[in-house]
């Protein structure tokens, strides 16, 4: 038999149906996976006793034979999440020791349909990076190493403790959140899958905000038809969301064998952008030879706004942020820092609490809102975001899914692209413009780098047809057939 | 277009951040480079264009009138760093 | 009515005043938040984690406030707007959990409108109304519990409000008070807030500057959280007295946010308000643009009921009733209905008058509220009828009235009871003139002579040995011609 943790989801759920193995069994071994790689540091909080409860309700379950969807995945949870009674930090000082008194409803769905909860996974602090270095609670480090040295490598950002975990198979799955390519981009940099749907698809009562018109849950796995199994169980319309969508989620697992013979697949020209790597350009190449073998027809598109998305995104993603952070103010919940008065203590608390992204973020919110420069700024992106979305709408009328790289580059160093904050920007340069229109968009893993790194290829899609999606993700993981493991999982292994 | 030290300064007041001079200046070249960045913008033709806020298209959606939440003080104060008696408590505001 | 204008010491000054009514809408649950909206409740005891603040948390809107806000604004024969939108309006304060208040800000669901006012002497004047929009109301801080802290309730916060923002039609403290006495029956008619200033469910901000009569309008002050009637009235008019001393002692006015001391009877600075706010209106990314259908308004229109100023008219065409007399009972609701239960079948200005003079009168006395008469408005009318027929006269009727008030009896039972029947009976009345005329041959001597004043007297003494009881109209009769041939 295979190494427990080396099981996808799929084949975990038919061991623990034909009873080859037991859901404690499933979680006791990827607890002990997660021990030997705490190095990593994928969570912020363990929750080993939770998930043993879980697993242990999950065999109860399977000897009744009422097994859930999920029944027994022992998975990790972003710690953006808000889980009940369990401390919920979004990586920042201000938040320790929070407990929320409710469940958010993508953590509630997935326990409603069986999962186990391993911990609470590290992220950039609210989301706010592209390398998970900005956490309170410290970097994560990607399981994955390069040929030419040693340096411990980023995981991407901002759900790196959730793609780190999936990648270091000391999780099956992961939760995590993209507001500018917080999933698509770790996902590609960890050589994972990783989708997040369009918005409106997942709730996000109960995530705490970053950009709440851009904010989307979805999952990271080791195979598409995996992530499609998370995403059915996270899904659905939720009454306590008001931008929550009231349509039906599709079976995805039903379709997504169908391959893409006929369907119409546009490759934009605008995402053949300068500094980008040339292995990246091969890689995308190779996808578009990929899916054209498989059947697909291959169109070129424009999506002449393009370049302006990073723009756009700088510009509305911190003006929400620098709102959706108010709350934070040491009165109600979260860490205070004592003041003079009560200015004094807002302030003082604000500046202890929140780490450096996240106050320059909050500041270029501020700035952008502010009376005087709101039309320059704010309308102005707001205008720009309609016209990125025509772009989208507007693609679709001449194809079903959108063939792009996720990243520029594969994952770096800690230390590198960090001269200063606008380089780090570039990192989501192909995964925003989808954010900013709302389209769902995948990552797949297709190849190594030269230097032994996974690299990633972007599925696009439109609204609601993340089925599609994973159709187009089981053919490229088919052709590409994509069985690299990081160093630490190859050491397990053997 | 770059933010000027005052401006920092005035900013972080708003966002009720409390910055020391070493980090204005620090603050001022970086919010300035993204700045610039966004400032980009300026090139696109955007007359006639309807800011854009949500991609969502429905209608949005209304609830009952229902009492369905609260009654749970000590929830809401569960996590609190200073209340008595069932309030919060804040140092002193003057009206 | 004219301009009131103030003396100065320059000459005259002309006051301008708009309103901005903060009105709770009346409803079971808040505006985004399924906590309950009641007024009181132990402290954070109304309050859901969305109300809190808390990360993650979502609101979502109220259907009723909806409905409320376009009824209320139909209420104000203003525009419905088909789209409106919510936005954030970002501060620190803490009362304000999330550190913004969801509001409406460019886009408000109701836009202009006008109301007519009613005035003392009679006269009436329209308001314009600028707009009315839907927006949370922030908790509630305690600020004398401690002497270095500020306690923090937050069952108020997300509450649902109606800010209700007229032009700055209004020109004195008389018409300010009028204009809010109007718009609380309109919201009481309507059902929409319940208008009780003393619990906070509607409060007022009041704006005022002066200027000289045609000249432009001049630098405003808003005086924050006027919760009385009355206290607007004292508000506008200490405020406009400062601004004229200022004015006219060579000083500017500040546009400043100001309090009124009740207790003083000025108006202060708020400290708290100083900082120029900054507060970066942007659609809340949470919610959807609000958009409103024709059929959806035109059914809440078919629910609208018969408003203040349409009552005021019909009571003037269909009982004669005096433009004050109207006004005064269209004030409130209960009060109008109370009228018209008491009117059936009788005099509308005799019934008019015992409303507003005897039993409103009497209430005031008593401390109690309308809707707590002991009087019901079928037994007033009874009463009414009592003294249209010429059971009872008017004098007998206010003994009745008082007993009816105390012990909710019937008037045609007490008047029984008590044999209070006005006698009509030309004998028994003719047997007690006699009685009087032959008691005093020196007064009909001296009324003879020319003193016609003692005719009152004689009346007197009649009405007195009959109880009371002896109608007034056929004693004067008898007296006058029994006089004569004496």
């Amino acid at each position: 038999m295979k190494n427990l943790t080396s099981l996808t989801i799929k084949e975990a759920l038919a061991g623990l149906k034909k009873k080859d193995f037991s859901a404690v069994d499933l979680t006791e071994a990827h607890i002990k996976a997660t021990e030997a790689a705490r190095h990593l540091n994928c969570y912020i909080l363990e929750t080993f006793d939770i998930a043993r409860k879980q697993a242990a309700a999950s065999d109860a379950r399977y000897a009744k034979g009422e097994a859930r969807l999920l029944d027994g995945i022992p998975i990790a949870m972003k710690d953006l999440f808000c889980t009940e009674g369990v401390q919920t930090t979004a990586a920042s000082n201000i938040l320790k020791g929070f407990k929320p008194p409710y469940e958010s409803t993508v953590s509630g769905n997935m326990f409603r349909d069986g999962a186990v909860m391993l911990g609470k996974a590290n992220l950039d602090e609210f989301a706010m990076g592209s390398a998970n270095i900005t956490s309170a609670y410290g970097n994560v480090i990607n399981p994955w190493k390069r040929k030419s040295d040693d340096k411990p490598l980023v995981p991407g950002g901002s759900s790196g403790g959730s793609a780190a975990a999936v990648a270091a198979r000391i999780a099956m799955g992961a939760t995590g959140t993209d507001t500018g390519g917080s999933i698509r981009q770790p996902a590609s940099f960890c050589g994972i899958s990783g989708i997040k749907p369009t918005y409106g698809r997942c709730s996000r009562f109960g995530i705490v905000a970053f950009a709440s018109s851009l904010d989307q849950a979805g999952p990271f796995a080791r195979s598409a038809e995996d992530c499609a199994l998370l995403l059915q169980s996270m899904a659905g319309y939720d009454s306590k969301d008001s931008t929550s969508v009231n349509c039906p989620v599709p079976d995805y697992a039903s379709t997504i064998a169908q391959g893409v013979k006929g369907l119409k697949v546009g490759v934009p020209k605008e995402y053949r952008i300068d500094g980008t790597n040339p292995e990246i350009l091969k890689l995308w190449e190779r996808g578009v030879e990929m899916l054209k073998d498989a059947g697909a027809e291959i169109v070129d598109v424009s999506l002449p706004y393009t370049k302006y998305a990073l723009q756009t995104y700088y510009v509305i993603a911190p003006a929400e942020c620098s709102s959706n952070l108010a709350r934070y103010d040491g009165v109600r919940f979260g860490q205070r820092v004592e003041g003079d008065n009560l200015i004094d203590t807002y302030e003082k608390t604000r500046a202890a609490g929140f780490g450096k992204e996240v106050k320059r973020r909050i500041l270029i919110g501020t700035y952008v809102l502010s009376a005087g420069y709101y039309d320059a700024y704010y309308n102005k992106a707001r205008r720009v975001r309609k016209l990125i979305w025509q772009d989208f709408i507007e693609a679709y009328k001449k194809c079903d899914l959108l063939l792009t790289p996720t990243a520029p580059t594969a994952a770096f160093a800690i230390g590198e692209n960090m001269q200063d904050p606008v380089t780090m920007y570039l990192n989501d340069v192909f995964t925003i413009p989808a954010s900013m229109a709302g389209m769902p968009g995948m990552s797949v893993p297709v190849g190594l780098s030269a230097d032994g790194l996974p690299l990633g290829l972007q599925l696009l899609g439109k609204p609601f047809d993340e089925a599609t999606i994973f159709r187009a993700a089981q053919a490229i993981e088919k052709a590409a057939n994509f069985t690299a493991l990081p160093q630490l999982a190859q050491a397990r292994a053997a | 277009m770059s933010i000027d030290k005052n401006t920092v300064k005035k900013v972080a007041r708003l966002a009720r951040i409390r910055i020391s001079d070493d980090e204005v200046d620090v603050l001022s070249g970086e919010l300035s480079k993204i700045l610039a960045m966004i400032g980009q913008l300026n090139e696109v033709k955007t007359d006639g264009v309807e800011p854009m806020t949500s991609v969502i298209e429905m209608q949005m959606p209304e609830r009952e009138d229902k009492v369905t939440d609260g009654g749970i003080p000590e929830k809401i104060l569960a996590n609190a760093p200073e209340q008595t008696a069932g309030f919060f408590v804040v140092p002193k505001v003057v009206e | 009515m004219a301009h009131a204008l103030l003396k100065g010491e320059t000459g005259d000054w002309e006051i301008v005043i708009g309103l901005e009514i903060h009105a709770q809408v009346l409803t079971k649950s808040k505006l985004f938040s399924g906590a309950s909206a009641d007024f009181g409740g132990a402290p954070n005891a109304h309050v859901s984690p969305v109300d809190a603040g808390m990360p993650g948390m979502l609101p979502v809107i109220n259907k009723k406030c909806v409905e409320s806000a376009v009824k209320t604004g139909l209420g104000l024969n203003a525009q419905i707007n088909k789209y409106s939108v919510f936005e954030r309006k970002n501060y620190f304060y803490p009362d304000l959990p999330q550190g913004y208040q969801i509001s409406q800000y460019a886009h408000p669901i109701v836009g202009n409108g006008e109301i007519e006012i009613d005035l003392a002497d009679g006269s009436s004047k329209i308001v314009g109304i600028e707009r009315l929009h839907l927006e949370q109301d922030a908790g509630k801080s305690l600020h004398d519990q401690h002497p270095t802290k500020s306690y923090l309730d937050l069952n108020r916060s997300g509450n649902p409000l109606m800010e209700i923002v007229s032009k700055p039609d209004m020109n004195s403290a008389e018409e300010a008070a009028a204009y809010v006495t109007k718009i609380r029956a309109i919201l009481r008619y309507l059902g929409t807030c319940d208008g009780n200033m003393d619990e906070g469910s509607m409060r007022c901000d009041v704006n005022v500057s002066v200027r000289k009569p045609g000249a432009a309008l001049g630098t405003r002050c808003e005086i924050k959280n006027v919760n009385s009637i009355r206290f607007v009235a004292q508000a506008i008019e200490c405020e406009a007295k400062r601004q004229i001393e200022v004015i006219e002692g060579g000083d500017k006015i500040v546009q400043e946010t100001r309090l009124f001391d009740t207790k003083a009877g000025t108006t202060r600075a708020m400290r708290s308000k100083e900082e120029a706010h900054d507060y970066r209106y942007f659609p809340d990314p949470d919610l959807l643009p609000l958009k409103l259908e024709q059929d959806f308004i035109d059914a809440i229109k078919k629910t609208l009921p018969e408003l203040p100023d349409a009552k005021k008219y019909r009571f003037m065409k269909d009982y004669g009733l005096s433009v004050a007399d109207a006004s005064t009972l269209i004030s409130e609701k209960s009060r109008a209905d109370y009228f018209e239960a008491a009117v059936k079948g009788n005099d509308a200005k005799l019934t008019a008058n015992w409303v507003l003079t005897e039993l409103l009168g009497a209430l005031n006395r008593a401390e109690k509220d309308l809707g707590d008469s002991p009087v019901s408005a079928t037994q007033l009318g009874g009463l009414v009828a009592l003294i249209s027929d010429n059971t009872i006269s008017g004098r007998i009727a206010k003994e009745v009235f008082a007993e009816m008030f105390a012990t909710g009896k019937n008037a045609a039972a007490i008047v029984e009871e008590k044999g209070l029947r006005q006698v009509s009976d030309t004998g028994a009345i003719e047997k007690i003139v006699d009685d009087v005329l032959k008691n005093n041959p020196d007064k009909i001597a001296e009324y003879k002579s020319g003193k016609d004043k003692l005719f009152g007297f004689f009346v007197g003494q009649v009405l007195k040995q009959s109880g009371g009881k002896a109608n007034p109209g056929m004693v004067n009769e008898l007296l006058k011609s029994k006089l004569d041939k004496a």
